[in-house]
């Protein structure tokens, strides 16, 4: 038997505060498709970014083929043959193909010319392998997205990779485009070539890869052979049934309907969106990164015009065109990017938390730093956010309290409807906890609440209903008794034609 | 058609569609307006024309490098003085007493060795301490000016040379020595920008930086290269300039960097970086350069030449963004 | 292992100095306080004159103009915009006012240049908050804008009043009020009510918030162009005031008398350790890198140094200002730029 083209032994990786990965070992072979997978938050990144030089393992090694390796820096890890197709495009735009395949490392011909004859023949040799429909020279920007992808594709073949890691690859590609893709990693595979393949689709990691395997909270769940195995038992070990998958069982008392969507489009985001919320009730939207879910939120926040379609609060229609005026009617949204749309990291606690209102707490021209002050102290202390003072500068706090400021910046508005866009990304798991139970008490309160998340066991455990979209759709509307875990999978894959179990 | 080509064609051809329009529109109203009985396009006020754009126009070239890469450099205006000054002083140094016009040569060179000091200043600050090069070359811009001063006071230095006036007066091929300066400050940064490694890796730097980084491309010594060119070119353009007029005042070259900065972003350089041409550029610089005499010669008070250069920078700034609007869809932040 | 680390720990900090962190802490909170009165108490001991009350009077009268104009400039750079065109609009207020006093006086000429100079504030902040153009861009195309508007407006000639003596416009330039020169007077009463703005005013409060974090204002519910608009509102008034000063200082100008200057009053925010990026800044900041700059012009000639070398300190003090303030921000002084 032949040596493993990549090899991880009990792999650790520690930031402050986190175990980001905890014993991961698995083995890529050459020649084989490796599906790698796990709910967001398993490692699944951070375990790239060991394998990309970009981070180093605390504890743990790394085999390429026989041999122990130490990376230090994403030249490193190109160097031993591992190289990455990231989600994120990383290309220069205003460059053309063949130069951003070869950055970094163009062929001169002295005087630092650069030796255009050969980089464009390289690049063609490549090109031709990928049986792409551009030449060398195109300039990248100008590229779909789909051969944006193709290029990032090409640089991997530039050298003779030992392992190719593709990261969501088909996230943006079309059903004719994946065909292209498959094709060309069926070719590396009978190069010799490893792979590994993360992606959240079945459908893809049943039809190409030779193993699954499966990392959850930052371990390593095992691994599975593709033929011998099925979406349930994947799905199980994704999930884990030893994590608190309860359903939430704790129904209030419903009111009015707060808000109602109805037949919401816009553009090709997401299209004929129809719901209903009610006061004291959860609804938790899921579906895949991409769905249109955050999409909806957006729009409900007046942060985009909806093409088609109408809004009602309390059974009147609404125009919002602003934030402004969508908190002006009482919706909420704490949103997906805590950092980059939730917070100004730069400010302390206080400010940040009263930010939606500070003109309407003033006191004559000047703030009411009293009035902010007390309704810190008040969220403080009912959301248990662990900082020593108001002063501290939010930027300072982990992850879980900042949400919590978020939090409890929007509950301070006394909403009628709160949207919570990806509670707990990024949040450890006591945060988590507590934040699930800080919604669950927000609906017994008598808010209309959407919960919108990736991650099954949160919306099974936040949510009284639950719609589950797919591709700018809603596919299906559950209630919290009726859900199970594989319906519910199904209808967020594009599968739920078949009838539910 | 791919989505974006539209744009980048009209972008492209902006700059020259508008000097055309500059061109018919002074022609035509000159018939009715100007103050002189020579025609616009009379061929000596063209070439008189190029001769004036060289000075902003050098600096304007290395200005293109400069933002392409990222960065932006405010201190050519003083670098252009200081290098002037040493330029016509160095000339008369007792040192070089004996050497006769052979002075010339050692006096440019020193000129030059300057303005390649002071750009490596800023780019080893930029690199090293990670500071913002607005920052750093706002602070050169003081700093480089006070050194103007310090050398000479408010007086201006002066030093005629009259082999050195020759030459500069010149005209080969019925082009003047200053405007071969420019033309081949273009030619040369279009060579070394498009068929370069350091071209190229300074586009991707402007580009996509972390990009760069990823593929082991080492981003300081690209932008001190840089920033040594301009400072070679800020210095270039005074040896140009005052070779020929032999009087430099310490104010001379202010607001320079702002002229230059014009002109590059009339051209259609991307202010983030990663997009731009030094060709289009040299566009800009002439499209300035026509409007400042067009409008003399309608007859227009020179005064209004700043007001129609900053509003048509303005009006460029809006169409594209106009250009680049991503449609209703986009998210209202 | 221990016993080495701690040992370059102490060679770095001295015998008895507190750990590395809480310094770096203090340099980068409150470095150009420290930096301020180290300069100062450097020029007293070097000349003691340096201290002397009529010595500080003459420094910050010097100083006022650039620190009006500066305190607006504050707003702007705290809001995460830049503003280029103050010195060409300073030079606009002033010709347009010593014009207009003696065609229609003093006392319809003041109000009138402000509801010019606002004007084109209000054009320049609809330009960058509800069009969204790079203020960079816009604010330099306006530079010279402005300039030409000038220039139209005087002809091209030096402004002068007619009357110099008999005028009681020249009291904001040259009049004095329990012994405080006006200008330094307006100075600080500008300072302290845009002080109290910024720091105390739900306005002031959002001026932070989009400078910080633009996005994150907006879904805050901030109306964001609105509050880059009412920044370049601001910064024009404070020009206004800065061009009343300076005419009824000189009673005559010329047409570039601002000239230079917006980069100038860049230089004093930055130094008070504003970040061009936005969110962060102070108007006693601000007022601190005004008097910073001119203590050291003057504590230099002081000295015996040529007036010029002024530039070439200030050059140092603002790379090392911005430096140590980076630096410390994060963690290292070499940047990691390869």
């Amino acid at each position: 038997m032949t040596a493993a083209a990549l090899r991880l032994e009990n792999i650790v990786k520690t930031f402050p505060g986190v175990r980001a990965l905890d014993g991961v070992s698995f083995d890529v072979r050459p020649g084989e498709v490796h599906a790698l997978m796990g709910e967001n938050g398993a490692g699944k990144s951070t375990l790239m970014k060991v394998l990309g030089g970009i981070h180093q393992p605390n504890e743990g090694t790394i085999h390429v083929g026989e041999r122990p390796v130490v990376m230090q820096t994403p030249q490193d890890a190109k160097a031993l043959g591992i190289m990455f197709i990231h989600q994120e495009l990383s290309l220069a735009t205003e460059l053309s193909v063949a130069e951003n395949i070869y950055l970094g490392a163009l062929p001169t011909r002295g005087f630092g010319r650069v030796d255009r004859a050969r980089l464009h023949a390289d690049t063609q040799r490549i090109l031709d392998k990928l049986r792409v429909s551009f030449g060398p020279g195109t300039k990248v920007g100008d590229l779909s997205i789909a051969n944006q992808q193709m290029v990032e594709i090409a640089r991997a073949l530039t050298v003779d990779p030992v392992a190719v890691i593709f990261d969501e690859p088909t996230a943006s590609l079309t059903d004719a485009e994946k065909v292209v893709l498959f094709d060309v990693i069926a070719d590396l595979k009978a190069q010799g070539v490893g792979i590994i393949y993360i992606s959240h689709r079945m459908e893809e990691i049943f039809r190409i890869t030779d193993r699954i395997s499966v990392l959850r909270d930052g371990q390593y769940r095992g691994t599975l052979d593709t033929a011998e195995t099925d979406e349930d038992e994947v799905t199980q070990l994704m999930i884990g049934r030893a994590l608190d998958l309860s359903r939430n069982t704790s129904h209030h008392q419903l009111g009015d309907v707060a808000l109602e969507v109805q037949g919401l489009s816009c553009g090709r985001l997401y299209e004929d969106i129809s719901f209903a919320v009610r006061r004291g009730e959860v609804v938790g939207f899921y579906g895949l990164v991409g769905a249109g879910r955050t999409e909806i939120a957006e729009t409900l926040f007046g942060l985009r015009e909806p093409s088609k379609g109408r809004i009602l609060l309390d059974g009147s229609e609404v125009r919002l065109g602003s934030p402004a005026d969508a908190i002006a009617h009482g919706i909420s949204l704490v949103p997906e990017d805590r950092k980059g749309q939730g917070l100004v990291l730069g400010m302390n606690c206080r400010d940040n938390m009263t930010l939606p209102q500070v003109s309407d707490l003033a006191s004559g021209m000047l703030t009411a730093e009293g009035a902010e002050t007390d309704i810190f102290a008040r969220y403080h202390e009912s959301l248990d956010i662990r900082t020593p003072s108001w002063r501290q500068t939010v930027g300072n706090l982990s992850g879980g309290n900042q949400q919590k400021i978020v939090i409890g910046k929007w509950l301070a508005m006394k909403p009628k409807v709160l949207i919570v866009d990806e509670p707990t990304r990024g949040i450890d798991v006591g945060s988590k906890a507590e934040i699930h139970n800080l919604i669950r008490g927000l609906a017994a309160d008598g808010y209309a609440v959407i919960v919108i998340s990736s991650e099954m066991p949160e919306v099974l455990h936040v949510s009284d209903r639950i719609v589950a979209m797919f591709s700018g759709r809603i596919t299906r509307t559950f209630s919290s008794e009726e859900v199970t875990e594989d319906a519910l999978v199904q209808a967020i894959s594009g599968l739920s034609e078949k009838p539910a179990a | 058609m791919q989505p974006g080509s539209l744009s980048t064609f009209l972008k492209r051809g902006a700059i020259w569609a508008f000097i055309a329009v500059e061109l018919a529109f002074f022609s035509v109203a000159g018939q009715y307006l100007s103050v002189t009985d020579t025609a616009f396009l009379d061929l000596d006020n063209m070439l008189l024309l190029l001769k004036q754009s060289a000075p902003i126009g050098i600096i304007a070239l290395g200005m293109t490098v400069v933002m392409i890469n990222g960065n932006i450099d405010l201190s050519v205006g003083a670098t252009f003085a200081l290098a002037a000054i040493v330029l016509l002083d160095s000339m008369t140094w007792p040192i070089f007493a004996g050497l006769g016009d052979w002075v010339i040569p050692i006096s440019w060179a020193l000129a030059l060795a300057t303005g390649v000091v002071l750009g490596a200043i800023n780019g080893f600050i930029v690199w090293k301490t990670g500071v913002d090069a607005f920052i750093v070359t706002l602070g050169a811009m003081l700093g480089y000016r006070g050194l103007v001063f310090m050398y000479n006071g408010e007086q201006p230095t002066s030093h005629l040379n009259w082999t050195l006036i020759d030459f500069a007066e010149a005209q080969v091929l019925g082009l003047h020595t200053a405007t071969w300066f420019l033309l081949g400050t273009v030619l040369v940064l279009w060579l070394v920008m498009n068929f370069t490694v350091h071209g190229r890796n300074a586009y991707a730097i402007g580009d996509n930086r972390e990009a760069a980084v990823n593929a082991g491309i080492r981003v300081g010594p690209h932008m001190m290269i840089n920033f040594m060119l301009i400072g070679f070119l800020a210095a270039l353009s005074a040896v140009v300039f005052y070779s020929e007029s032999g009087s430099v005042n310490p104010n001379d070259g202010t607001l320079y960097e702002l002229w230059a900065i014009t002109a590059v972003v009339l051209g259609g350089t991307k202010l983030t970086g990663g997009s731009g041409s030094v060709v289009a550029t040299f566009g800009g610089v002439i499209a300035i350069q026509l409007l400042r005499k067009g409008l003399g010669y309608i007859g227009a008070d020179t005064e209004t030449v700043n007001l129609v250069i900053g509003l048509i920078l303005i009006a460029v700034l809006f169409l594209d963004r106009q250009l680049n609007v991503k449609g209703r869809q986009e998210l209202r932040t | 292992m221990a016993d080495t680390a701690s040992t370059t720990d102490a060679k770095r900090g001295g015998k008895d100095a507190p750990p590395r962190e809480p310094i770096l802490k203090l340099v980068a909170k409150q470095g150009i306080l420290i930096a301020f009165v180290l300069f100062m108490i450097g020029f007293a001991l070097a000349n003691s004159r340096f201290l002397d009350p009529e010595n500080i009077m003459g420094v910050i009268r010097s100083s006022a103009i650039l620190g009006v104009m500066a305190l607006g400039v504050t707003f702007v750079v705290i809001s995460g915009n830049l503003d280029l065109s103050v010195g060409s609009m300073m030079s606009f207020s002033t010709i347009v006012v010593l014009d207009l006093h003696d065609k229609i006086g003093p006392a319809l000429a003041i109000p009138a240049m402000f509801a010019l100079t606002l004007c084109l504030g209000a054009f320049i902040g609809f330009l960058v908050g509800y069009l969204k153009l790079n203020s960079l861009i816009v604010t330099l195309g306006m530079l010279s804008a402005i300039h030409g508007l000038t220039l139209t407006w005087s002809g091209g000639q030096n402004m002068d009043i007619a009357d110099k003596s008999g005028t009681w416009f020249s009291v904001f330039g040259q009049g004095e009020m329990l012994g405080i020169p006006v200008p330094i007077l307006l100075f600080a009463l500008l300072a302290a009510t845009l002080g109290v703005v910024l720091a105390r005013t739900p306005f002031g409060r959002k001026v932070y918030a989009v400078g910080g974090n633009g996005t994150a204002a907006t879904f805050s519910g901030i109306r964001r162009a609105r509050v880059v608009f009412l920044c370049y509102l601001v910064s024009a008034f404070c020009v206004a005031c800065a061009g009343l000063i300076q005419a009824s200082r000189s009673l005559g100008s010329q047409n570039t008398v601002g000239q230079g200057m917006e980069l100038e009053v860049l230089a004093a925010v930055i130094l008070g350790g504003a970040s061009l990026l936005g969110g962060s800044g102070a108007i006693y900041k601000t007022v601190i890198g005004v008097l910073i700059l001119g203590f050291i012009q003057n504590g230099l000639l002081l000295i015996g140094l040529q007036f010029y070398a002024q530039y070439v300190v200030t050059w140092i003090i603002i790379i090392l200002a911005v430096w140590l303030d980076i630096g410390a921000k994060r963690g290292r002084f070499l940047s990691p730029i390869a």
